[in-house]
């Protein structure tokens, strides 16, 4: 396995000038734009892990005049806020990444969808996009952004239920196929990327893939900008090379204390303490968008669990079943154990149900309500019971 | 309740009266009113040419898109796990001791609504909060009266 250890990166933040990136990047030919982003190895910094340069190619690879690029800025995992930092700091670089995602894929419009919870931020995001509009029509190009915010729906995060919610209906996840690469936003070929993966884009176009490829492993390539809460003493953004383990990470960032690290939010993996040294953070140990949670002996992880399942049962658009009904079931479930309702072996079966979502639900939500579920009840089972 | 007088129109001028239209004009009748009436769903309805039952299917899906009465500002308290490790339930206590309500309701002189909400992005900085769109980090009892001081000086 290769292990790369802990270090800082300032990729993401970094002041450039990005009338000279998108000039470099619209006098390369999208083939070539592809080549450079695919040979990068970047995969997307949301949290799916989807390589950028297959969407891309997907994308502009159908037909039709009318494509979108859509920016997801819906950031609404528990323990995210990159997002946030990049957008209020470096904006620029994504409506240039956006540009350059446009013509690469044959989009003339371009969608930024902003959570509410930011609303905050927009009128300076717009102010922003005016300085962005007026470069891009001095450079001769035709490429138009716009700003949809959010209403409180973690589910829009969720690329199709993000689109349907621009298109002005319930944020309710479509059946897939077919892919948002054929049928995404108004049912167009729509390339979707988080706020991040846009950035990078801009600097791999900056710097060359082969600069890039020098950082992280070979699963996961680069750098990612992690957001860091819980019982640490460094809580914030930071950039980080990817591919430490866990226990590097708890090293720089624990307070001595450190019993287990959530890694990828609600949706993702607890690992415990003993497990911290055999764990990559990557694609090819525990995946993440960014949410690293601390959590010290003094923490009770059933309030963990619980609190997860009470987000995820509210959270949860109630479409189909498995995820409707199991959310409140797993949280009715733990509760009874605690209260010693039913016997303790009713985790197990609780775990089973967790499963069944995991292959019956209809998108990811309900699929990875499981991963920490499973991930917390088989590693502090005495703390879900006593 | 409230009269939304000319602002329907004035919103689907603004934003078209085409489906894609009826988020970005319920959230601009929420950032004037702070909460949709069923007459403003129905005008809405009226104005996009839709049923009155698909914009409140919509309004209902979102949140942030209330259809209960809400006061002039809307204090969301983040009650996901970093917050609420962090003294998210002292919060709400100094919050509902100074304005005499519980989460979930609203000041009989409608000046302030008490909710809690799921992670607002400021888990670097918990306990956190949301006064309408205004987030409050780094909470303390002491740091809430003030702000809330300040909110009913206004």
């Amino acid at each position: 396995m290769e292990k790369k250890g802990l270090n800082k990166v300032g990729l993401i933040f970094e002041k450039i000038d990005a009338r000279e990136a998108l000039t470099k990047a619209f006098n390369m030919s999208n083939d070539e734009i592809i080549q450079q982003i695919l040979d990068s190895g970047l995969k997307g910094r949301g949290g799916a892990g989807f390589p950028t340069g297959l969407k891309w190619k997907y994308t502009a690879a159908e037909k039709g005049p009318e494509k979108y690029i859509v920016c997801n800025a819906d950031e609404g995992e528990p323990g995210t806020f990159k997002d946030r930092e990049i957008l209020d700091r470096v904006a620029y670089k994504v409506h240039g990444g956006m540009a350059i995602a446009g013509k690469t894929i044959g989009a003339r419009e371009g969608i930024v969808y902003l959570r509410g919870e930011y609303r905050f931020l927009l009128p300076k995001l717009l102010m922003e996009l005016e300085e962005f509009h007026k470069m891009i029509h001095e450079i001769g190009y035709d490429f138009k952004i716009s700003y949809r915010l959010g209403s409180g729906a973690y589910i829009c995060g969720e690329e199709s239920a993000l689109f349907e919610s621009i298109q002005g209906e319930r944020g309710e996840p479509r059946n897939k196929p077919p892919y948002p690469t054929t049928s995404g936003v108004f049912h167009k070929p729509t390339s979707i990327n988080n706020v991040e993966t846009l950035v990078t884009v801009m600097m791999i176009v900056m710097h060359g893939s082969e600069s890039y490829k020098q950082l992280g492993t070979k699963d996961s390539r680069g750098s990612k900008v992690f957001s860091i809460s819980g019982d640490t003493p460094m809580p914030g953004i930071f950039e980080l090379e990817l591919g430490m383990t866990v226990q590097e990470f708890v090293n720089e960032f624990g307070d001595g204390d450190t019993k287990a690290v959530q890694v990828g939010g609600a949706s993702g993996f607890c690992v415990p303490r003993k497990k911290f040294t055999d764990t990559i953070i990557g694609f090819e140990g525990v995946p993440t968008g960014g949410s690293m949670k601390l959590f010290n002996s003094s923490r009770s992880m059933y309030n963990v669990l619980h609190n997860y399942l009470d987000f995820f049962a509210e959270e949860s658009c109630g479409q189909c079943t498995p995820c409707r009904v199991g959310c409140q079931q797993l949280l009715k479930g733990v509760e009874k154990v605690k209260k010693g309702e039913v016997k303790s072996t009713y985790l197990n079966e609780l775990i089973k149900l967790a499963d069944t979502m995991k292959i019956a639900s209809k998108c990811g939500l309900g699929q990875s309500v499981g991963n920490a579920f499973r991930t917390i009840v088989e590693n502090f089972r005495e703390e879900i019971i006593y | 309740m409230y009269q939304t007088g000319n602002l329907v129109k004035e919103l689907t001028e603004k934003h078209g009266r085409e489906r894609k239209s009826l988020i970005p004009i319920l959230q601009g009748i929420v950032e004037k009113y702070n909460y949709l009436t069923d007459d403003a769903m129905v005008e809405v309805a009226k104005e996009l040419d839709i049923s009155a039952a698909e914009v409140y299917g919509t309004a209902s899906f979102y949140s942030f898109l209330d259809t209960a009465v809400r006061g002039k500002y809307v204090i969301r308290v983040c009650k996901t796990i970093t917050c609420s490790m962090k003294g998210k339930g002292e919060i709400i206590q100094t919050l509902e001791d100074m304005l005499k309500i519980k989460v979930g309701e609203t000041t009989s002189d409608r000046m302030f609504s008490l909710v809690e909400t799921n992670c607002i992005g400021w888990c670097h900085k918990a306990p956190a909060m949301l006064i309408n769109e205004m987030p409050y980090t780094d909470l303390t009892p002491e740091k809430v009266v003030e702000i809330i001081k300040g909110y009913m000086n206004k």
